[in-house]
């Protein structure tokens, strides 16, 4: 049985082969509309997180499938002392598929390893998103045409971001990638990932001004400055507005450059930035329901 | 000077370090084994001043050493057949470790998760970087491990 734990669990093959369900998908919604009629998604979320549970579930209701689940730890079983193991046995006997978001990192591996049914990891606390980075993949190969030979800006929270980590350990199995780094000193890239660049043979520069480099880049990663990674208020006041992507920067950037962003958008992409045809980060909302409802079919041994 | 006498088959695990040797019949899970086990603490070492040294007649297929990589590399292993020494082991990094070492990110699923076995992977030979399955934080300290 095939679960999503990492993002990194699917070889690039095997990924191929899930961007082009997932892209049939988009083509033709309505050919898919019942093939998980009488399956059962189990959404087990103990943090709230709308948009990824909302995700989730529409992917499985555009299936056909139906959804249960809970939406915070204090309306399921955790309250009353129930670990992961055991919910996710009894879980086992509800569902077909189960999506587990948990504040605890390598809560979904847990899961993974008593269920009796394929596990995708909805979000680890700090630790793993793996749906995220393959919405993140589909977006580029779908809206860029390719998945290799172009330049990625990264920018604002590259220390604490998980959706950055992974989607530079995803990238890097691409060919010819280059990556640029944009942070303030104090929300570097955290040194591990760079060592790694460093031992695959891949180049990368680590700038702090995002006017230097927009010209070069043909996509722009924004990322949020995540307020609860900090430990004092102070710091956070001070770096939350270090970038702000508004219409004028947006002149240095190449016509084909394309804004990404996991959402939610505090204050770093400027609303004016909506409107431009290059803002991605909507469709890239889009890509991530029919990321999932491929996912879902591929686990559920469906999509053949 | 005490003494004690040859074995037969099994292993003489030498150099360990100082009052370690209790540590050692803990992970080895010699308490489970029926057989004969000699420890020996603080004897006399002209290399290491004092050492303990752990002796366990039993059938050499019986026991994993692996765990004594991770624990101190500079153990000597002796296999004993025929009341002879036939081999002196290599250590090496164990691939995965279970139970000897615990995660101590507080953001683990393991600092809640009751019955869960605490289970490291060798993440880097090189650099001899373990990390925890769940969370894969490295485990920094190498606490029961002698300077090479």
């Amino acid at each position: 049985m095939r679960h999503l734990i990492s993002p990194l669990d699917f070889t690039t093959e095997e990924l191929d082969q899930l961007f082009d369900l997932a892209a049939d998908i988009e083509r033709d919604p309505q050919k898919y509309a019942h093939v998980c009629e009488g399956k059962i998604l189990a959404t087990c979320f103990y943090e709230p997180s709308t948009r990824t549970r909302l995700s989730f579930e529409s992917a499985m209701t555009r299936l056909g499938g139906k959804v249960i689940g809970f939406s915070d730890a204090n309306s399921s079983s955790a309250a009353k002392g129930e670990s992961v193991s055991d919910t996710i046995r009894v879980i086992s006997c509800y569902a077909d598929i189960c999506a587990i978001r948990h504040p605890k990192e390598g809560a979904a591996t847990v899961a993974s390893s008593k269920a009796l049914i394929p596990v995708v990891n909805a979000g680890d606390g700090g630790h793993q998103h793996p749906t995220q980075t393959l919405t993140d993949l589909l977006t580029i190969r779908s809206l860029k045409g390719r998945l290799g030979n172009f330049t990625i800006g990264l920018c604002g929270d590259l220390k604490f971001g998980r959706t950055v980590h992974s989607l530079i350990h995803a990238l890097v199995r691409y060919e010819n990638v280059n990556f640029i780094f944009i942070s303030p000193e104090e929300l570097r890239i955290p040194d591990y990932i760079t060592d790694m660049l460093k031992e695959k043979g891949i180049s990368y520069q680590e700038v702090i001004r995002l006017e230097d480099v927009l010209p070069e880049l043909d996509l722009l990663y924004m990322t949020r400055v995540q307020k609860e990674r900090f430990f004092n208020e102070e710091d956070y006041v001070r770096l939350k507005d270090f970038y702000i992507l508004t219409p004028e920067k947006m002149e240095l950037a190449g016509d084909d450059m394309l804004v990404l962003h996991p959402l939610p958008r505090v204050n770093e992409i400027d609303v004016a930035v909506d409107e431009d045809p290059r803002a991605a980060y909507f469709k890239q909302a889009q890509y991530g329901v029919y990321v999932r409802m491929a996912l879902i079919m591929t686990l559920l041994n469906l999509a053949n | 000077m005490l003494n004690v006498g040859k074995i037969e088959e099994g292993f003489v695990l030498d150099h360990i370090k100082a009052g370690k040797s209790l540590e050692l019949y803990d992970h080895l899970h010699l308490d489970k084994l029926d057989c004969t086990v000699a420890i020996i603490k603080n004897a006399r070492s002209d290399k290491m001043g004092k050492k303990d040294i752990l002796k366990v007649e039993c059938d050499i297929d019986m026991l994993d050493l692996d765990i004594l990589g991770f624990l101190d590399h500079n153990i000597t292993v002796n296999v004993i057949k025929n009341g002879e020494i036939v081999e002196k082991k290599e250590l090496v990094l164990p691939k995965e470790i279970r139970n000897v070492i615990h995660c101590h990110n507080p953001r683990c699923i393991t600092s809640i998760e009751q019955g869960l076995p605490q289970i490291f992977f060798l993440a880097d030979e090189q650099k001899e970087i373990y990390r925890c399955k769940y969370c894969e934080e490295k485990y920094a300290e190498r606490r029961n491990r002698r300077a090479k």
